[in-house]
């Protein structure tokens, strides 16, 4: 009788609770908007923080609450983000794709050293030790402050400076934040002709610490035929919308700054 | 006694004299998995307050109103479990539902409460020392605030060993068995307190 007992009341505890279960699972179900997962689906998802939200998971919230706006997502790139503006049922603004460029060409060699850094390899620490170990004050220090904080490998440290793979790189805007000295900065993919140095100093000034600097001669600006190039605070400038990506520029450049990707 | 002053003394005797952890030596599994910070530590207190307090409740109708009358008190540690496990499954779709937030903070260390061993420690010692309704449920929540007191001590001595030196072959979980040793040894020095107290 005792084991009818036992196996019965097991069965019913079991049933009661299957059945509360069942219940609990129908009336507390939380509704989740499909479009959350959706968008998750088209973001980066490197959860890198880019956005100000805490994660891809937030971003995703966010963007269906209306609080994000849907091109918030810059590794989501300019398709992903096309998506989410459909899954939204918005227009999608979307501009160029842009990408990360790193203005130096300062490498061990041609930016001089001003002393030997054996410290910490930190560019944020290097840079307040007496004006840093490179002599040029615009110069990319090369301590890989900006390699530390990229989550998609985009970036190595090359010969003293720092190169950004523009296929990997995913605009996001963490190195830019990350570098001490602001040499990177975010273009649009198809502006391949770059001035690779933003050195303000006058130019025997800029010329002794760096073989590659920009004297601001204007070279460039006289032999430019669309008025694309200006320049200001003793280096050059190319305004992207007016340039043709003729390269005219970079052939006269005394100082080879000019380079064409 | 009066009623107030006894509920204090079971206070003391829960939290200090009759740790689960120190010196009862249930629910250890957590107690070292998941002492790592203290923040993470005092999340998983609130769960496991929260789980056995009414574990310990539900715990106490089934025994006393079913197995008792059944003549089936044999089957305690089964029908226990099974309370147990649909239980949390309960309350986290609950808590999921109703507060968000509370789930978000208490949300992964819920499922790992099912198989915690205090939370049905909790049930049996109320069946085995037969406390009635009340002191069952105070039995729960004070045993869980002891549970946390100890995982929250543990975390800061945890915190505080990864930056200290310590020998290569005593890193990692040696050290922090050791520590737990000593913690128990101190918490040894309670159980004089309350039978002087009494």
């Amino acid at each position: 009788m005792i084991i009818v007992y036992a196996g019965l009341l097991l069965g019913v505890l079991g049933l009661v609770f299957g059945g509360v279960l069942t219940f609990a699972a129908k009336k507390f179900h939380v509704e989740v908007d499909e479009r959350v997962n959706q968008i998750k689906e088209c973001l980066g998802g490197a959860n890198c923080g880019a956005c100000g939200y805490a994660g891809c998971d937030a971003f995703a919230q966010a963007v269906v609450d209306g609080k994000a706006p849907i091109d918030g997502c810059a590794p989501a790139g300019a398709k992903g983000i096309e998506k989410i503006g459909k899954i939204m049922g918005m227009e999608a603004n979307v501009g160029e794709r842009l990408v990360a460029r790193v203005i130096c060409q300062g490498t061990h060699g041609i930016a001089k050293d001003r002393y030997v850094y054996d410290g910490y390899k930190s560019c944020a620490v290097a840079a307040g030790l007496a004006g840093g170990p490179k002599d040029c004050r615009f110069a990319c220090l090369g301590l890989g402050d900006c390699q530390d904080k990229c989550k998609f490998d985009a970036i190595t440290m090359e010969n003293g400076i720092a190169h950004i793979d523009p296929d990997k790189c995913t605009a996001c805007g963490a190195c830019v934040k990350a570098c001490p000295r602001s040499v990177i900065s975010l273009m649009p993919e198809s502006q391949n002709v770059i001035v690779r140095c933003r050195n303000s100093d006058v130019a025997r000034a800029a010329r002794a610490v760096c073989m590659d600097a920009c004297i601001g001669c204007g070279r460039c600006k006289k032999e430019c035929k669309y008025d694309a190039i200006v320049v200001e605070n003793g280096y050059a400038r190319i305004i992207s919308e007016k340039c043709t990506r003729c390269g005219e520029c970079a052939a006269v450049c005394p100082c080879k700054c000019i380079t064409i990707e | 006694m009066n009623e107030p002053t006894s509920i204090l003394l079971f206070f003391v005797s829960c939290v200090l004299t009759n740790n689960f952890i120190f010196s009862r030596f249930l629910g250890c599994c957590p107690f070292l998995g998941v002492s790592n910070k203290v923040e993470t530590s005092v999340s998983m207190g609130l769960a496991v307050t929260f789980v056995m307090t009414i574990a310990s409740l539900f715990c106490y109708m089934i025994y006393n109103w079913l197995l008792v009358p059944l003549e089936i008190t044999f089957m305690s540690t089964i029908a226990f479990i099974l309370v147990i496990a649909a239980l949390v499954q309960f309350v986290e779709m609950f808590l999921k539902k109703s507060s968000p937030t509370l789930y978000s903070a208490l949300g992964i260390y819920l499922p790992l409460i099912t198989t915690n061993c205090a939370v049905l420690g909790v049930a049996t010692l109320n069946m085995n020392e037969g406390y009635d309704l009340l002191y069952s449920v105070l039995n729960g929540t004070f045993s869980a605030l002891g549970f946390t007191l100890a995982i929250v001590l543990m975390a800061g001595v945890r915190e505080r060993l990864e930056s200290s030196h310590i020998p290569e072959c005593m890193k990692g979980f040696p050290i922090t068995l050791v520590s737990a040793g000593l913690m128990a040894v101190a918490f040894m020095g309670f159980s004089g307190l309350f039978s002087s107290l009494m």
